[in-house]
């Protein structure tokens, strides 16, 4: 017989920690929905995706009941569309959003990822006319996300595209500016971005990929924190033992679901994607996992030693309990996303200048942060460069989701409402970078990427 | 195939027989029960054997939960193979 401790523990974590799985994402390639002709090309995708993910939803409701654990979202990523639609030149490119949209909601999937460009050394004609048509497609969808990778440890950045993707985030956030501004909230701007995260909004199917993949995404800050909290006073050595042995249970579940989904669905198993993604909802909060370890509120200093710890910790505890481990992989810190960080923001200890610190030992990246609605296109571009050159240096993912709270200022609030949550605006430095932004051109390279 | 059921909650006069009384209806055959009563918080993980039973793993799941809602407690029913996942290396 089990344990009986182990199962009364596994009951407890699903009924007072929100223990879940985040995602379970089949990834799909539209690379044979290629068509000169737009109209031709929408059909494709649209059939494909309706045909490959017909059983999904359902799938994930079964497992779900058969194991007793909540799965909450089930997703969809795609190839980058900017491929899909080079062929289709002079065409409006927005046509495929709404394809992909219609597809989401005939499936049932909540949101479907990739309408998506890789520019991170340069532009195709497909990669220019997709970014030019983001702000549009996000406005006339509802389950659309989108990304651009504008920069990679191998390629360096692109800083056109960085100058383009400030002004992308403004036009996006305006042209939504009734619904809380978003659109913004769907669109990641990447440094070295992984092609098979399970996680939105910056999830897209990548061209290395196989036709069609199941990828995992789990979850669990609640547990964390509540493993921690029974041992307040062991030393930080302690700390990170508890924290890998959890992560090492949560991420058993992810690979018996992915294993098990992969089975039903008859798709093959990609990756488990070991991340603490943390949710709105009291108790499922990173912040308060850092707090738990001691610090007054999120945002202290030590802040960013406690991330550090605990990503760390995270990955070594996941790594042995999948055979693949992918995506993002690590602590996600979105502040509009987890009651800690919101409430950390409010008070003011928590900050930009904090957050960019800290993502330098997170998963990602500056994520869901609510900046005033006069923050300059080339500011945007900053902070989108400044992030950059963390992912680029240090061989690492970064990405920037900012939503520009149109006609907001600093200490005014958003509200998403549901997982994207809400939160304050935060103050931006508005002092210039216009000129810089303005060169244009690439950062080359840095030697790091030199290896062979 | 096992499966592992658990229930938590106040305890109440029939709990252990409501409950058991489900799987014998539809053939879940029990093989093993622990129960323990702390101050009057009811504790009990029952191992049933699912291969013989007359009706889907949803349906079953469906029935114990509306047993559970009966006397007031929760009951989680799941595959037995979520525990040896998560517990056994």
């Amino acid at each position: 017989m089990i344990n009986t401790n182990d199962i009364l523990e596994t009951i407890n974590m699903i009924e007072n920690e929100n223990f879940d799985v985040r995602t379970i994402t089949m990834g799909i390639s539209l690379l044979d929905c290629i068509d000169d002709n737009i109209d031709k090309a929408c059909d494709k995708v649209y059939d494909k995706i309706c045909r490959y993910a017909k059983d999904l939803v359902k799938t994930g409701e079964d497992i779900s009941i058969d194991y007793g654990i909540p799965i909450i979202h089930k997703r969809i990523s795609v190839t980058p569309i900017a491929m899909i639609a080079s062929a289709c030149q002079a065409q409006k490119t927005v046509k495929f959003a709404k394809t992909l949209d219609r597809a989401a909601k005939e499936v049932g999937v909540n949101f479907l990822g990739g309408y998506s460009a890789l520019c991170h050394k340069g532009f195709s004609a497909g990669d220019y006319a997709l970014i030019e048509s983001i702000p549009e497609a996000l406005s006339v969808t509802d389950r659309v996300c989108s990304s651009v990778n504008i920069g990679s440890t191998k390629a360096g950045i692109n800083m056109d595209a960085v100058a383009k993707m400030g002004r992308i985030i403004k036009q996006t956030a305006e042209l939504t500016a009734d619904r809380e501004c978003i659109g913004a909230a769907k669109l990641v701007v990447f440094c070295n971005a992984p092609e098979d995260n399970p996680f939105m909004a910056g999830a897209f199917h990548g061209t290395g990929e196989p036709d069609c993949v199941i990828n995992v995404g789990v979850s669990g800050p609640g547990v964390v924190r509540a493993a921690l909290a029974k041992a307040p006073d062991c030393d930080i050595t302690g700390v990170a033992d508890i924290v890998k042995k959890t992560a090492f249970k949560i991420t058993r579940v992810g690979q018996l679901v992915a294993q098990e989904a992969s089975k039903r669905l008859c798709v093959p198993f990609g990756i488990v994607d070991l991340s603490l993604a943390p949710t709105p909802a009291i108790g499922d909060s990173v912040a308060h996992i850092l707090e738990e370890m001691g610090l007054e509120t999120c945002g202290a200093h030590g802040t960013t030693a406690c991330l550090a710890l605990l990503n760390d910790a995270v990955k070594k505890g996941g790594v042995m309990a999948s055979s693949h481990v992918g995506g993002l992989s690590g602590a996600f810190i979105p502040v509009t996303e987890d009651a800690g960080m919101i409430a950390a923001a409010e008070k003011g200890c928590l900050t930009l200048t904090k957050l960019e610190a800290m993502t330098s030992v997170c998963s990602v990246g500056l994520d869901m942060i609510n900046i005033p609605g006069d923050t300059t296109p080339e500011v945007i571009s900053g902070i989108i460069a400044d992030e950059a050159a963390i992912g680029m240096i240090n061989s690492k993912t970064t990405a920037v989701r900012l939503i520009p709270a149109i006609g907001k200022k600093a200490g005014d609030t958003l509200n998403f409402g549901g997982l994207l949550g809400g939160g304050p605006v935060m103050e931006v430095n508005t002092a210039s970078p216009a000129k810089f932004i303005a060169r244009g051109g690439r950062i080359p390279a840095p030697i790091q990427s030199l290896k062979n | 195939m096992k499966a592992v059921i658990t229930v938590i909650g106040k305890d109440t006069v029939g709990i252990l027989a409501g409950v058991a009384g489900v799987c014998a209806e539809h053939g879940a055959n029990v093989i093993e029960v622990t129960q323990s009563v702390m101050q009057d918080m009811f504790a009990m993980i029952m191992m049933v054997d699912i291969t013989s039973c007359t009706v889907p793993f949803k349906e079953l799941a469906e029935k114990l939960n509306h047993i559970g809602e009966k006397f007031g407690v929760k009951v989680h029913v799941t595959h037995e193979e979520l525990f040896n996942t998560m517990y056994r290396v």
